[in-house]
């Protein structure tokens, strides 16, 4: 019996864990037993979500929200079923939370909120009550941080190209925290948006979102949470956290690819203009104009994705019945032994505090004489998998002065067996590139 | 193991001893390409020549970047090859090579046409890779796209502007 069904017991039982995970028993480069360590990438899938799909479809599959037949119906409901159980494992309403197709788009809609409704307002089109707080001057200022993955960047610098908005951002320190000393010159009257990261998937780094938050709030702005590397690794509650916004993906917290989340304050939602366009979003058409659907329907443009909607709804099982506090804790070992581990070896430096508070198990390093890009093929060959690169967040990379890192990011069906791997791998990689 | 096939020594050499590398003038163009997915980075300018016959010769190619052992190999292979060689020659031998490494291992190398490069035939068997070992060498025909847009042979000179050829 596997773990998700067991009584959950004090010990982590990684072994079961993993036998959820039918990917993890397949074997990589001749043989070799997979040590899978990308989960920041994205994470595997149990078998309760492979399982949750396959049933969806072939049980009730139909075109959501439409049709006057049963499946319709049936349909229907699971989707907004797996919405309200989504929402409550975040702490949220189900109304308060939009699908999307992944974190990057969820941060778009709120970025193409401010650069559509700027656009309208030059031309004198109606906004939705309460909208001008997205129509941006020039002037006006968003703040990121240096710690922002691609994701969470471009996009602003879009609106900014947009609307002649001014983009700033928090800087870091050496061992990759947020400046917060600096962050008091950085957000100021001018600040519009505060859209920032919960936990770096580079460094590793948890940020003080309160601190952050609080800041912005005294100067009126909208807080934006990009809850991407959170989420999938803690317990987060959204209703306690001081921000309007969260952003993340499905498929990094066991769920299927294409779907995300974004969860918004009904009142920020409300006015927003809408992201894409077209059926299903609508309240009323007439050839010259249109009204649109009441959140989160406004933000679900065309047929959604629904079996994915279901699959991550059993991930939340899945996570749930771990416990999220658990999951968290067994992670907090895992990252110690990575960091004391890598202590040990000459030449290998961390990027990222390495002090295990307020960090995540993401841990990026480089190692003197050998390239990522070469430690990564090498560590492949040995089974164990890492991303290397810069991690779409080349700017971090830049600030920590290092061209791209090695990372890795065990997750819940990792254990000590795994980190002991890579690092023996670690080892045999100094050697066969003459540097151990 | 595959990843010795990969790792051949003449590969590790010319990553350790790189041939050629640092960016000298007088260029016919420069061009700066970036691996956007590894963040390798190659700045590359190409020299250009007439033989008696009145051929475009490759009087030099230089180099500086950052990246992986094979991105960086790469550079100094191709400086050694196709310096001296015929633009034409240069050419053939680039577009071996381009062959070689998309080949996913099906094209065996002729090391009468490419020497050292022919090390580089383990990297077809690794997609990933494949961009790395060919960072260097789309900069070089990308250059000479350039040199010939510039006026080729008659826009080198030591005033010859570093940014004229900048392409992304
Ligand atoms: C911190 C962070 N933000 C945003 C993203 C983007 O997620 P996705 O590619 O699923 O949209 C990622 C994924 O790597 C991430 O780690």
């Amino acid at each position: 019996m596997s773990i998700a069904e067991a009584d959950r017991t004090r010990v982590w039982d990684a072994t079961s864990i993993r036998e959820d995970f039918p990917i993890l028993a397949r074997t990589v480069r001749d043989g070799r037993r997979l040590v899978y360590l990308d989960s920041a990438a994205t994470s595997q899938k149990p078998r309760t979500v492979l399982d949750a799909e396959r049933y969806y479809y072939e049980t009730a599959n139909a075109a959501v929200h439409r049709g006057a037949h049963q499946l319709a119906e049936e349909a229907t409901e699971a989707y907004e079923g797996a919405r309200a159980r989504i929402a409550s494992f975040v702490g949220a309403r189900a109304d308060d939370v939009v699908f999307t197709r992944n974190a990057t788009e969820g941060l778009n809609l709120i970025a193409y909120a401010f650069s559509n409704a700027t656009a309208k307002s030059i031309h004198g089109a109606v906004l939705p009550d309460g909208g001008e707080q997205f129509v941006l001057a020039p002037g006006d200022e968003i703040v990121v941080t240096e710690m922002e993955h691609h994701a969470n960047l471009v996009p602003w610098q879009e609106v900014c190209a947009k609307t002649g908005a001014l983009l700033r951002w928090i800087p870091i320190t050496d061992e990759g925290r947020l400046d917060l000393d600096a962050m008091k010159d950085i957000i100021g009257p001018r600040t519009k948006v505060v859209s920032f990261t919960h936990q770096s998937n580079l460094l590793g780094t948890i940020n003080d979102v309160a601190a952050v938050s609080q800041a912005a709030r005294e100067v009126a702005a909208l807080v934006v949470l990009d809850a991407c590397q959170s989420i999938p690794h803690q317990a987060v509650d959204v209703s306690t956290l001081d921000v309007d916004a969260v952003a993340w993906s499905g498929h990094k917290m066991l769920g299927p690819t294409g779907i995300g989340c974004l969860w918004m304050r009904p009142e920020i939602a409300d006015a927003m203009s809408p992201f894409i366009t077209g059926g299903s979003m609508i309240e009323t058409v007439t050839m010259a104009e249109s009204t649109f659907a009441a959140p989160p329907t406004r933000f679900e443009a065309g047929v959604p994705m629904v079996a994915q909607a279901v699959g991550l709804a059993a991930a939340c099982d899945y996570l749930d019945a771990l416990g999220m506090h658990e999951v968290a804790a067994h992670e907090h070992r895992l990252t110690q032994r990575t960091l004391d581990g890598l202590a040990a070896i000459p030449g290998v430096r961390v990027i990222g505090p390495t002090v295990n508070e307020s960090r995540g198990s993401a841990v990026s390093f480089v190692v003197d004489g050998i390239h990522p890009h070469d430690l990564g093929q090498v560590l492949d060959d040995r089974g164990v998998a890492v991303r290397v690169g810069h991690h779409c967040a080349w700017p971090t990379c830049r600030r920590m002065n290092v061209p791209a890192t090695t990372r890795v990011s065990p997750y819940l069906y990792n254990d000590v067996s795994d980190i002991d791997a890579f690092l023996s791998a670690l080892q045999d990689s100094r050697k066969f590139f003459g540097v151990a | 193991m595959d990843v010795d096939a990969l790792y051949q020594e003449i590969i590790l050499d010319h990553y350790r001893n790189p041939v050629g590398k640092g960016l000298r003038e007088p260029f016919a163009a420069q061009v700066h390409h970036v691996n956007p997915t590894c963040g390798d980075e190659i700045d590359l300018r190409v020299t250009l020549g007439h033989d008696e016959a009145g051929r475009t010769i490759i009087e030099d190619v230089s180099y500086d970047g950052q990246g992986c052992s094979i991105s960086q190999a790469s550079a100094s292979v191709l400086h050694e090859l196709l310096v001296g060689q015929t633009e034409a020659d240069a050419l053939a031998i680039e577009g071996a090579f381009h062959e070689m490494v998309s080949s996913r291992g099906r094209i065996e190398p002729d090391e009468d046409v490419l020497g050292d490069a022919a090390a580089f035939a383990g990297v077809s068997k690794y997609p990933a890779r494949v961009k790395c070992a060919l960072l260097s060498w789309m900069a070089f025909k990308d250059a000479l796209v350039q040199a010939h847009a510039d006026g080729g042979v008659a826009a080198q000179s030591n005033e010859a502007d570093a940014d004229s050829g900048r392409s992304r």
